[in-house]
C-alpha cells in the first residue's frame, strides 16, 4: 500500500475499472475433473462435541468433513456410534432397493409411460439413513431426491409406482407430476414442485409440536442450489429464534441443473458455516458414508429431543446421473468427476463395511439384489395393469375439482356438470 | 429470410439487442454455460461474454431485485424465470417495486427490465409447470404484460420490450416453442418450419407494445385470445366454420382497446378466450370493458372459455385445457347457432 495517505489511495482505487466474479465449475465437457478444492477431513478426524456444547464452540464442523468409514471401510472415529448391524443390514438393502426402484422407473420414463421421473442416485444413504436414524413419526419434509424415506418407513412400493404412472392406484388422484409424493401415514409431507417453501414449513411443524409439548420432531431437505431461496433463510432464522425441534439438511450434491454449487456460493463458504452466522451448529458430513450419516442424524435428532434446538447438516455428496429425465449432463459437466468421486457410492462403501465385519458377503448380496430386482419388476407389473399415463386408466376426471376447498363451490360445481364429468 | 421456432426467434431478439445495445444483459437460472433448459439463451455467453450473459442462483426474488437495481443503475437486464409457476417468490420485488420505482420517485427512478417466463400447459407439468399467471401482472399498475403466439411476434415484440423504459413481464407460451397447438392433444407436433410467422429477419425489428393482430377477419363474432390460446381459437373457428374475427391481443397491458371495440361493435358478438383460471382472470377484464365500451352493439352474452377454477391436474391435462371443442360450443352459443 502507498504511504502517500488516504485520498490518494482512494482516487487509486477509484481509477481501477470495477469488476465481478462469475464462478465456473472446476471441468466442463472434455476437461479433467478436479477435486482439489473438495475440503476433505480424513476419516475418524473430526471430533464429536457433546450435544450440549455452545454452537459458538462448534463452529469448526462447519469447516470439516465428518467421516466414518476409511477407505478399507473399516469404521473410525469418534463419530463411529456402533450402529446395530441389523439396522446396517436394512440400510444397505433399503439403499439397493432405492437404486432398483429407480432405475425402473427411469426406464419406465424412457419407454413413454409416465412423463418424468428423477433419481437418487449416488444419493441414497442421505435419506435412507436419516430415515433409519429417525424414529419413524418424526416428520419429514423432503425435496424431490429423498425417496429413500418413502421405501424405508414403508410406504407401499405399488403405491408410489401408482403416482409414478398417475394410474388407478396413485393416491394422489393424478394430480401431482410423478416423484411428488404425499405419504401422511409414513410421516412426510406432500411434495411441492416449487424449491426450498417446504424448508421453513418444517420449522413451522417443529415448532407446532414443541409449542404443544408433542415429542416428535422434524427433518427436512434442500438441495445445494435450493438455499439460495429466500426460504432457506426463513427457515434458520425461525428455527434459531425459537431453539425449534428440526433438523435442516442441505444435500449438497455439486451440482443444480446446469449450475455447479459455486452458482450457489459453495465456493465462498461450505453450505454448513450458512448456520453458523445464525448461531446454529452446522455439521458438514460425507453423504456417501451411510455410518456418518446415521451417526450425524442421530446427534442432531438427540439435540432436537434435549430441546437444545435446531441443527444444519450438509451432506457431501455427489448427482451421479442428470437432473431429470428432461435433462443431459453431457452439455455441462465432464462425465468422469462422478465417475471417480473421491467419497466413492454410498452401497459400495456399506456393502464393503460389512463384509469387512464378516457380517454380510458378495454371495448374500447378489442373492439380495437378485430378490429386489424381482420384487420390483413383479411390483411394476401389477401396477402398470393398473394403467400408465396416457392410457386413461385414472382416478375419475371429476376428482379433478375436488380438494380445491373442503367443500367444492359453485364454480367446481358448475364447472363439472359443464365439463360433463 | 432464415425459419426460426419460438425459441429461436426468442434467442435471436436477445442476441440482436446485446449486439445493439451493450446495456443490455441477461441472466437467470441455467441461462449462462448451458443456455437455459429450454434453449432460449443458447450461445449467448459464447458471443457476449460472462459479463453480459450468466447463470443466476436459485433466488428469483433476487434476480428479479437485482434486475431492479441494475436498471436503476442504467443498464436492460433480461431476466429468465425458469417456469412462470417460479416467479411468485419475486412477487413483492414486481408488486411493490420494480412497478412503483417511477411513481414513488416522481421519474426520478425507473427501471427498464424484461422477466421472460415459460407459462402455460400442454407438457405434462402438472401444478407446477402449466400455470398462466398473467392476471397477476395485469392486475398490477406499473407493470406491461406481453405474451406472443408466433416466432415473428415473439422476435419483434421482445425487442419492444427490451427497448420499453418500463418493467415488462414476457410470458412465453412453451407448448408453442416448437411448433403451433391446436389443442388437439393426439394431433403430432406440427414444426413451425412449415408456417409464414416462422420466417423471422435476422436483424433488428420491433413490434410496438399495445397493438392486437387481427389474425383472422371475420364478421360473425369476435374470439379475444393470446399465446396457446390464438391457435387453439383459429382450429375453433375452423372446425365450426363460423366467421369469426380472432384477434390476438400480443399484450395485455397495455391493451389495444380501439381494435377490440372497432371489431365487437362491427360482429356484436364475442368471445374471450384464456386458458388460465377462470376467476378474476384476464377474461373478466376484458368481459368488462366491452360491456362499458359496447353495450348497446352486444347481441348475445359475452362467453368466456377458460382453464377450470381448479390447479392444473397432471393426469388430466387434456380434459382441464380449454380446447378448439369449448371453443367451438362458446362460438356455437355466441352466434346462437
Ligand atoms: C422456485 C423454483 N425455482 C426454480 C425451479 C426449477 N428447478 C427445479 S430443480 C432445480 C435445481 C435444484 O437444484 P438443487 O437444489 O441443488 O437440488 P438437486 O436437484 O441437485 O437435488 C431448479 C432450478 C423450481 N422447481 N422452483
Ligand atoms: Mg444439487
Amino acid at each position: 500500500m502507498p504511504k502517500s495517505g488516504a485520498k490518494t489511495d482512494t482516487a487509486a482505487r477509484r481509477n481501477s475499472a470495477l469488476q465481478l466474479k462469475f464462478p465456473s465449475p472446476p471441468a466442463r465437457p472434455g476437461e479433467e475433473p478436479d477435486y482439489s478444492k473438495l475440503m476433505m477431513s480424513a476419516p475418524g478426524e473430526v471430533r464429536r462435541p457433546a450435544i450440549d456444547t455452545k454452537p459458538d464452540d462448534m463452529r469448526d464442523l462447519a469447516y470439516a468433513l465428518i467421516r466414518v468409514m476409511d477407505d478399507d471401510g473399516k469404521p473410525v472415529g469418534p463419530w463411529n456410534t456402533d450402529i446395530p448391524v441389523e439396522i446396517l443390514k436394512k440400510g444397505l438393502r433399503n439403499m439397493v432397493l432405492t437404486r432398483v426402484y429407480d432405475d425402473r422407473m427411469y426406464r419406465a420414463q424412457r419407454q413413454g409411460k409416465t412423463s418424468f421421473y428423477i433419481k437418487c442416485t449416488g444419493e441414497e444413504a442421505i435419506s435412507v439413513a436419516a430415515a433409519l436414524a429417525l424414529e419413524p413419526d418424526d416428520m419429514c419434509f423432503p425435496a424431490y431426491r429423498q425417496q429413500g424415506l418413502y421405501l424405508t418407513r414403508e410406504y407401499p412400493l405399488l403405491t408410489m409406482m401408482g403416482q409414478i404412472y398417475s394410474n388407478t392406484l396413485d393416491p394422489l388422484k393424478g394430480r401431482q407430476m410423478p416423484i411428488m409424493y404425499s405419504a401422511r401415514e409414513q410421516s412426510i409431507f406432500t411434495i411441492s414442485g416449487n424449491l426450498t417453501t417446504q424448508y421453513p414449513q418444517a420449522v413451522g411443524w417443529a415448532m407446532a409440536s414443541a409449542m404443544s409439548g408433542d415429542t416428535r420432531i422434524a427433518a427436512t431437505w434442500v438441495g445445494d442450489g435450493s438455499t439460495a431461496e429466500g426460504d432457506f433463510h426463513y427457515a434458520l432464522t425461525l428455527a434459531a429464534v425459537y431453539h425449534a425441534p428440526v433438523i435442516l439438511n442441505i444435500v449438497n450434491n455439486q451440482w443444480a441443473i446446469s449450475s455447479f454449487h459455486g452458482i450457489a456460493g459453495g465456493e465462498e463458504a461450505p453450505f454448513a458455516a450458512r448456520g453458523i452466522g445464525y448461531g446454529l451448529p452446522a455439521l458438514r458430513v460425507d453423504g456417501n458414508d451411510f455410518l456418518a450419516v446415521y451417526a450425524a442424524t442421530q446427534w442432531a435428532a438427540e439435540r432436537a429431543r434435549a430441546n437444545l434446538g435446531a441443527t444444519v447438516i450438509e451432506l457431501f455428496t455427489y448427482r451421479a446421473e442428470g437432473h431429470s429425465t428432461s435433462d443431459d449432463p453431457s452439455r455441462y459437466r465432464s462425465t468422469e468427476e462422478g465417475k471417480k468421486w473421491p467419497l466413492g457410492d454410498p452401497i459400495d462403501r456399506l456393502l464393503k463395511h460389512l463384509i469387512k465385519r464378516g457380517v454380510w458377503s458378495e454371495k448374500e448380496h447378489a442373492a439380495m439384489e437378485e430378490e429386489l430386482i424381482n420384487l420390483v419388476k413383479g411390483t411394476q407389473k401389477e401396477a402398470e395393469a393398473a394403467g400408465t399415463l396416457g392410457q386413461g386408466k385414472t382416478a375419475s376426471p371429476k376428482t379433478m375439482f375436488e380438494d380445491v376447498f373442503k367443500e367444492p363451490d359453485w364454480r367446481q360445481r358448475r364447472q363439472r356438470q359443464e365439463a360433463g364429468f | 429470410m432464415p425459419k426460426m421456432n419460438m425459441v429461436q426467434a426468442i434467442n435471436s431478439a436477445m442476441a440482436t439487442m446485446m449486439e445493439k445495445d451493450p446495456k443490455v444483459v441477461v441472466f437467470g437460472e441455467d441461462v449462462g454455460y448451458f443456455g437455459g433448459v429450454f434453449r432460449a439463451t443458447e450461445h449467448l455467453q459464447a458471443k457476449f461474454g460472462v459479463n453480459r450473459c450468466f447463470d443466476a442462483p436459485i433466488t428469483e426474488g433476487g434476480i428479479v431485485a437485482a434486475a431492479i437495481g441494475m436498471g436503476a443503475y442504467g443498464l436492460r437486464p433480461v431476466v429468465e424465470v425458469q417456469f412462470a409457476d417460479y416467479i411468485y417468490p419475486a412477487m413483492d420485488q414486481l408488486v411493490s417495486e420494480a412497478a412503483r420505482l417511477r411513481y414513488r420517485s416522481a421519474g426520478e427512478y425507473y427501471a427498464p427490465m424484461v422477466v421472460r417466463s415459460p407459462y402455460g400447459g400442454g407438457i405434462y407439468g402438472g401444478q407446477t409447470h402449466s400455470q398462466s399467471p398473467e392476471s397477476l401482472f395485469t392486475h398490477v399498475v406499473g407493470l406491461k404484460t406481453v405474451i406472443p403466439s408466433t416466432p415473428y411476434d415473439a422476435k419483434g415484440l421482445l425487442i419492444a420490450s427490451i427497448e420499453d423504459d418500463d418493467p415488462v413481464i414476457f410470458l412465453e407460451p412453451k407448448r408453442l416453442y416448437t411448433g403451433p397447438f391446436s389443442g388437439h392433444s393426439d394431433e403430432g407436433v406440427k414444426a413451425w418450419a412449415s408456417f409464414p410467422a416462422s420466417e423471422v429477419p435476422e436483424g433488428y425489428y420491433s413490434i410496438p407494445l399495445g397493438k392486437a393482430a387481427i389474425v383472422r377477419p371475420g364478421q360473425a363474432v369476435t374470439v379475444i385470445c393470446y399465446g396457446t390460446m390464438v391457435h387453439v381459437s383459429m382450429a375453433a373457428v375452423q372446425e365450426t366454420g363460423i366467421d369469426a374475427e380472432v384477434i390476438d391481443l400480443r399484450s395485455l397491458v397495455p391493451l389495444d382497446i380501439d381494435t377490440i371495440v372497432e371489431s365487437v361493435r362491427k360482429t356484436g358478438r364475442c368471445v374471450v378466450v384464456h386458458e388460465a383460471t377462470r376467476t378474476s382472470g384476464y377474461g373478466a377484464e376484458l368481459s368488462a370493458l366491452i360491456q362499458e365500451h359496447c353495450f348497446y352493439h352486444l347481441e348475445a352474452p359475452i362467453e368466456r372459455v377458460t382453464g377450470y377454477d381448479t390447479p392444473y391436474p397432471h393426469a388430466f391435462e387434456w380434459q382441464y385445457f380449454p380446447g378448439p371443442k369449448r371453443v367451438a360450443e362458446a362460438l356455437r352459443r355466441a352466434v346462437g347457432a
